[in-house]
């Protein structure tokens, strides 16, 4: 007994298939999969479903933000202000620029030039990396003013900002303590921001190898398209720390 | 065909049967072809095995915990010792035997066949998700055999955080490895369902198991990522002590519970929705009738996903959230419960006026549809506000969640293996071993937690190694419960076991069920099928399968 | 496409074109999220009272749906893609506001 299932329909489906695609199959197609644009589609959703998790990742963090910074406002406020604006904002033009690039880079896949390809995914890295120097920069910033959350945490200049030369409110000593929750969230949202970032980058190294290789500019695009659907999420889940950690008060105490 | 007077209507004669020459078992030799297959169903062979081994090790804590509650004393073991027992009992069971169970097993092997397609859509991340399910499977033994974690499975705050040197890091560390192997599983389910059903197979032709996952994967996909970042928490806290949950530094224990229960209430319904898909697949078949109400039960199951993600909070009733949102809470709750029932409804009506018969699937599904409903309703108790005030924390709560996920999820996985075997073996298992094997486990299971009910009602607590003398004989009635209830879990193990080499031979569709995978070989082969099936006929088309067998050759095999 | 009509999927479930975003498009998507950033951190400095926070996070979430629509093509995409981003922002948002619902309610007057 066979395993064809006795269908009551002609079944056309095959040559439909081969009269509608006149282009030779991608060597990367899967046997699994029907057609190429069948992977492809299925590849994109699948990189979104991830996506997704990533959200509900974040979630929780951004949870905890949320409910620290309304019941400790005052410190989160202090603590955000010890936080550098040029080094923040720069980043951030940093990472748009690096998104940008990305996106131009799966445009160059899916108009099948591999030098512009491999430039920009050149120019993605390079500018994920200075991303990731000047956050180096702030936490080595951090530590040096024992302002990592812990054992050798320093209150003295919330307590009193005055004597540091900061336009601040002193803030009460248990006040103060709770600087170190905004600063346990600022490590834990960004180091948790750039742990996605190096992942990124580490994979970022492998497709330009790939690309430089010839492996994405012949149609098959659907690797560097998925990448670039994280490394933007990445981006927007940067867009929105930036506001929410360095921006919290910056006007002036009226 | 006509009816006979066997059990098996239109059984073809089992006689002729002959093993299929090709099968995804023979087609490649050696272990590395296992190690590295894409296969769905061998992955799914190597899902069962690796969930009967943590299975019988949680079974083995479970058994020690009813050891130690046989008597009033704390005696056989010191009190943190025993909080191990339930910890690693609960962690076990839960992440490593309940939540993969179906989907990994039988939803890995049969989805792809009953949609019509190869294999899932990401075959390599299902190999992946096996890897991290033993990944994380060994960093959990790897806590046991350190020492053990003692916060319950549930990690509570602040004990888990500031309160125990037990190896809670370990643990969390494990259980987030596990959960990326569910969201893997899950995420791969989802982009099969939508992508790769063949032609003619819409949405509302594919049969209720389908549905039933795809409602249990997005559960994997958006609730198992907040999970993930629970634990990191945890273990930050405990390593960095940075306050996030720790109330001297101004953090709150309860984010951590809010946060937890945020995943592990839709984690039940991770646990119990493949599940109902079996029963639905199980009753149909045995009473050869197509599901009542098959668009209700489809989107129930739907909806209890979706409603599933609004009621965590019940589990925090007494922890300090305020007392409206413990009403809201509440009330949602009472919402979740009526897509179960439902479904209940549903399969009571499949079976009115359809011709039962009594295999062992369907008696598995019998104690399902009994358990499963007691538990369902003891569910409904607790989540009414005045009720949980008094029931929680005690056994009850222990009693309610075992009738719903051993009286419910274990009995439909165990219909489902037994119902898929001849599918996936090409072997019968012997039927009256079989069935005295389920009857064992119905008579265990009630014999172990009905005495919980009542213990909990008259206030026995829960996770506590002595309790007063008067709750002792129920104790004991619990204990000798657990003795049968182990006898009924060991005789499956012994006699597939046997099946795979002495069992009679199956054929292709020894239960006269409809769907896709009743319609190819038995074991089937790699690809599934030869040919990709066009679909033209509703799920559970008995009338369709009548017409298709009466043309065909009669003779299995 | 074929004498059989395929009400599933196998080819090309929605007909979604393959199209292509121009360089251009992302230069003006560039620019904007440019100057977006510029108004948040100008904004920053005013103060603005309970306004402050509302018009950081409404331009970080324009900041992020025009990344989402244009840099990872969802404008372009299935109905599918479409809802599923939505279902991810909408189970977020279960998440915070109930949750919030619980500490809001905790100390009514007091949040």
């Amino acid at each position: 007994m066979d395993n064809t299932i006795v269908a009551t329909h002609p079944h056309t489906h095959e040559t439909a298939v081969a009269a509608e695609h006149e282009h030779v199959a991608l060597p990367q197609h899967r046997h699994h999969f029907e057609t190429p644009e069948q992977q492809r589609e299925a590849g994109t959703f699948g990189m979104w479903l991830f996506l997704l998790t990533e959200i509900m990742f974040f979630g929780g963090l951004f949870f905890a933000y949320l409910l620290y910074r309304n019941w400790y406002n005052p410190a989160f406020v202090a603590a955000s202000n010890q936080l550098s604006i040029p080094l923040g904002t720069a980043n951030t033009a940093i990472l748009i620029s690096s998104g940008f690039f990305m996106a131009l880079a799966v445009w160059a896949a899916e108009v099948r030039k591999k030098s512009l390809l491999v430039i920009f995914l050149v120019l993605t890295t390079l500018f994920g990396l200075a991303f990731l120097g000047i956050k180096y920069f702030e936490y080595k910033e951090k530590w040096d003013k024992n302002h990592i959350p812990g054992q050798n945490f320093d209150v003295r200049e919330f307590v009193n900002p005055h004597a540091y030369g900061l336009k601040e409110e002193p803030l009460a000593p248990d006040m103060a303590q709770k600087t170190q929750v905004f600063f346990f969230l600022y490590f834990a949202m960004t180091g948790m921001h750039a742990l996605h970032m190096i992942i990124g980058i580490v994979l970022l190294f492998w497709l330009m190898w790939r690309a430089n290789r010839g492996e994405f500019s012949a149609g098959y695009v659907a690797p560097i398209e998925n990448f670039g659907l994280y490394w933007h999420f990445v981006d927007i889940v940067w867009i929105f720390l930036f506001p929410l950690l360095y921006l919290i008060n910056r006007h002036p105490v009226s | 065909m006509s009816a006979t007077s066997s059990t098996i209507l239109n059984l073809p004669d089992q006689r002729t049967a002959t093993l299929p020459k090709r099968t995804y078992i023979n087609n490649e030799d050696g272990l590395l072809s296992w190690l590295f297959t894409g296969d769905h169903k061998r992955i799914a062979i190597l899902y069962l095995i690796s969930i009967t081994f943590f299975f019988f090790i949680g079974g083995a804590f479970a058994g020690l915990i009813r050891l130690e509650l046989l008597t009033p004393q704390g005696d056989l073991m010191a009190s943190d010792t025993y909080n191990k027992m339930f910890s690693m009992h609960g962690i076990i069971m839960v992440f490593l035997f309940l939540v993969p169970s179906v989907p990994a097993t039988l939803g890995n092997f049969l989805m792809p066949i009953m949609l019509g397609a190869k294999d899932l859509a990401f075959p390599k991340i299902n190999l992946l998700s096996w890897y991290l399910y033993w990944l994380g499977g060994i960093v959990v033994l790897g806590a046991l055999v350190l020492g053990g974690v003692d916060t319950g499975w549930t990690f509570t705050t602040p004990l888990s955080t500031h309160y125990l040197n037990t190896h809670v890091v370990t643990a969390a560390t494990g259980v987030f490895i596990l959960g990326f192997s569910s969201i893997f599983t899950g995420l791969n389910f989802i982009v099969t369902i939508h992508r790769m059903r063949a032609p003619g197979m819409t949405w509302f032709r594919m049969p209720l198991f389908v549905w039933s996952h795809y409602a249990a994967s997005i559960l994997m996909v958006l609730g198992t990522p907040v999970l993930a970042i629970t634990l990191t928490l945890v273990a930050l806290e405990r390593l960095v002590g940075i306050g996030v949950f720790d109330p001297t530094k101004g953090g709150d224990p309860l984010l951590f519970q809010h946060l937890f229960w945020f995943y592990s209430h839709p984690a039940v319904y991770i646990m119990i929705l493949p599940g109902m898909g079996v029963i639905s697949e199980v009753i149909s078949t045995f009473s050869r009738k197509r599901v009542f109400g098959y668009t209700a039960v489809a989107f129930s199951s739907v909806a209890i996903a979706l409603f599933g993600f609004f009621v965590w909070a019940h589990h925090m009733f007494i922890m300090g959230v305020s007392n409206y949102s413990a009403l809201v809470f509440s009330l949602l709750t009472m919402l979740v419960a009526v897509p179960s029932a439902i479904k209940t409804f549903n399969w009571a009506f499949t079976m009115q006026k359809g011709s039962i018969t009594f295999e062992t699937p369907m008696l598995y599904a019998f104690g399902f549809l009994g358990l499963f409903t007691i538990g369902g309703m003891t569910g409904v108790f607790l989540g009414a506000l005045g009720m949980d005030i008094h029931l929680t924390e005690t056994y009850f709560i222990v009693a309610h969640f075992h009738f719903v996920m051993v009286g419910g999820m274990l009995m439909a996985f165990l219909a489902g293996i037994h119902f898929w075997w001849p599918k996936m073996t090409g072997r019968m298992y012997p039927e009256s071993l079989s069935k005295l094997a389920a009857v064992t486990t119905f008579i265990g299971f009630n014999l172990t937690f009905l005495p919980q009910f009542i213990l909990g009602y008259l206030g026995m607590p829960r996770r506590y190694h002595a309790y007063p003398p008067e709750f002792q004989v129920l104790n004991v009635l619990s204990t000798a419960g657990a003795t049968v209830l182990g006898v009924g879990y060991m005789l499956p193990l012994l006699y597939l076991a046997w099946s795979l080499k002495y069992g009679a031979i199956a054929g292709n569709n020894p239960w006269q069920a409809t769907g896709l995978e009743w319609q190819i070989q038995s074991p089937p082969i790699t690809e599934n099928f030869i040919e990709i099936p066009i679909v033209d006929h509703e799920a559970y088309d008995y009338e369709w399968l009548e017409h298709k067998t009466a043309q065909e050759v009669t003779t299995v095999g | 496409m074929s004498e059989y009509h395929d009400p599933s999927n196998v080819v090309n479930p929605e007909h979604a074109d393959h199209h292509i975003v121009t360089p251009v498009t992302y230069g003006i998507v560039f620019a904007t999220l440019l100057i977006f950033t510029g108004i948040t951190v100008a904004a920053a400095f005013k103060n603005l009272g309970i306004l402050n926070p509302v018009v950081a996070l409404a331009i970080a979430c324009t900041k992020g749906v025009i990344v989402i629509l244009f840099f990872m093509h969802v404008k372009y995409q299935s109905k599918l893609v479409k809802l599923t981003v939505a279902s991810g922002f909408f189970t977020f948002l279960v998440l915070i506001t109930m949750t919030l619902s619980d500490y809001v309610s905790r100390a009514w007057g007091l949040w």
